[in-house]
């Protein structure tokens, strides 16, 4: 599919908002809190997050990240659940493109700013390129301790223990850390932190990383980030390492056995299969069988 | 008229330039050690370099005292910062959310820290210096860093890096710096160990 064809048309924007929609001084908060968390890495910044035009849950968070560093330059894609084409995704790049005149592509190499909601593209991602999280909690230890006066003082004394508490009681229940998503971890040896609902398949991509990781979360009004060649170590112990999900199945489509899997059911008799979540992975993959077919 | 003579004006298109001058010192900060040059064109008031003023009209707002160093100070850019960033000055360095400084800082205790569970309330010093170079003396690791990266700054007092050191001490606390001269400049984040 191809965004710039799709979208072009809406050209040139809306009037009547700032550049990016938001306002100037909330981009100066926004960019402020931007610098000092990438200066201290997985620690959560408090900013003043504003009303969208979405809901909550939408991706406010994701959006005013990139409203306050995007500029005419820059190349978006935005993908949700990996995917190109779902509506969340096809709405925040309309919405820049209409507010910030910036090209859209679902190419994760062209791109300069990927916005994303849980995942991370299997395409690897390159010096220079920001990746924007759409967070929902920010707060690893959320689920282990509900005040956030008791969860700023864990993080400031790095009392980390009952994270790992946790992570045993899964292995004493079922034997395993049953975490499959946003699973905890441990940024330079000091913050723990979320990755945002991305399966923990994504997780290994997240360490030395030579893009810059930008995390974004409205309601809770946190940002946080991951500057690029930071060490990010997924919790775990010595006698249960950490590993990722496996497939017996290859996609459907593409035949990937290296990509993370959706299942989709496909009738009421039991019939599923197993696809790419990441579209343009997908796309290119097919792209580059048809070609081996054509000079074949 | 003596009042508009003195002030000189801001970015042409504040918007866009502010954005610009931000992707460069987001850029910076999460590399750092690595040079980065303002593409924005400014005649900033005579005791602050166009990277310095870049930085302040990008930054700088009602929320952010600023701590400006008595060696800088003159009408022209207290008229340049009230006008333009109507930020309050503060009397003390701790209190300040930004200084500008002329050469490598010393003091940096006296700044502005942040508390063990707000880190993030600390100062941001941007420091204004004769020269930047990549490949220098001072070897730079940690995050933002693939290996290591090296700097030459100068002026550069020998008892920066133990100023540094106690910078790191207080990790999670503790200032980042940006290093200014003319366009060009450098991020130097808590994070980055230093040595020589």
């Amino acid at each position: 599919m191809n965004a710039e064809s799709l979208e072009g048309e809406d050209r040139p924007g809306h009037t009547g908002y700032n550049y990016a929609y938001l306002d100037e001084q909330t981009k100066r908060m926004l960019r402020r809190a931007l610098l000092k968390a990438v200066a201290i890495p997985g620690y959560q910044v408090p900013f003043a997050s504003r009303e969208m035009p979405m809901p909550y849950g939408w991706g406010t968070g994701g959006v005013q990240v990139t409203a306050s560093i995007i500029g005419p330059s820059d190349v978006l894609k935005v993908i949700d659940q990996g995917a190109d084409d779902t509506t969340n995704a096809v709405s925040i790049r309309k919405f820049f493109a209409n507010t910030a005149q910036v090209t859209t592509t679902t190419s994760s190499e062209r791109a300069t700013i990927i916005q994303t909601r849980h995942r991370v593209p299997e395409t690897a991602l390159s010096d220079g390129q920001i990746l924007v999280y759409q967070v929902p909690i920010p707060e690893p230890l959320r689920w282990l301790e509900a005040r956030e006066s008791e969860t700023r003082k864990m993080h400031a004394l790095r009392e980390y223990g009952v994270m790992h508490v946790s992570l045993y009681e899964d292995i004493a229940h079922h034997g395993r850390i049953a975490k499959s998503y946003d699973y905890p971890v441990l940024v330079e040896d000091a913050y723990i932190m979320r990755p945002s609902p991305i399966p923990k398949f994504d997780n290994p991509k997240l360490d030395n990383c030579p893009a810059l990781q930008l995390f974004g979360a409205g309601r809770e009004r946190r940002v946080y980030a991951l500057p690029p060649y930071t060490r990010v170590v997924s919790l775990d112990f010595e006698d249960h390492p950490f590993d990722v999900e496996t497939w017996e199945e290859s996609c459907a489509i593409c035949g990937a056995q290296d990509s993370f899997l959706d299942e989709v059911v496909t009738d009421d008799k039991g019939g599923r299969m197993h696809v790419c979540s990441d579209t343009e992975y997908c796309n290119k993959r097919l792209a580059a069988q048809g070609r081996q077919e054509a000079t074949a | 008229m003596e009042a508009t003579s003195l002030l000189r004006p801001g970015f042409a298109d504040p918007v866009m330039h502010a954005q610009e001058t931000f992707r460069m010192v987001l850029d910076a900060m999460s590399r750092p050690g690595s040079l980065h040059a303002s593409t924005v064109s400014l005649e900033p008031p005579r005791s602050l370099h166009p990277a310095t003023a870049a930085l302040c009209l990008t930054l700088l707002d009602h929320e952010t005292p600023l701590w400006l160093d008595p060696s800088l100070e003159s009408d022209e850019v207290w008229t340049f910062l009230r006008f333009h960033c109507g930020c309050p000055l503060a009397e003390e360095r701790s209190a300040a959310a930004f200084a500008v400084l002329d050469g490598a800082p010393c003091g940096l205790a006296s700044f502005a820290q942040g508390t063990p569970e707000y880190p993030d309330t600390s100062a941001t010093l941007i420091c204004q210096v004769e020269g930047l170079r990549e490949h220098g003396p001072l070897i730079l690791r940690g995050p933002g860093i693939r290996d290591r990266a090296s700097l030459g700054l100068s002026p550069f007092p020998a008892t920066f890096l133990e100023e540094w050191e106690g910078n790191q001490a207080r990790f999670p606390r503790g200032v980042d710096i940006i290093w200014v001269s003319g366009k060009t400049i450098v991020g130097l984040p808590r994070t980055t160990r230093l040595e020589m």
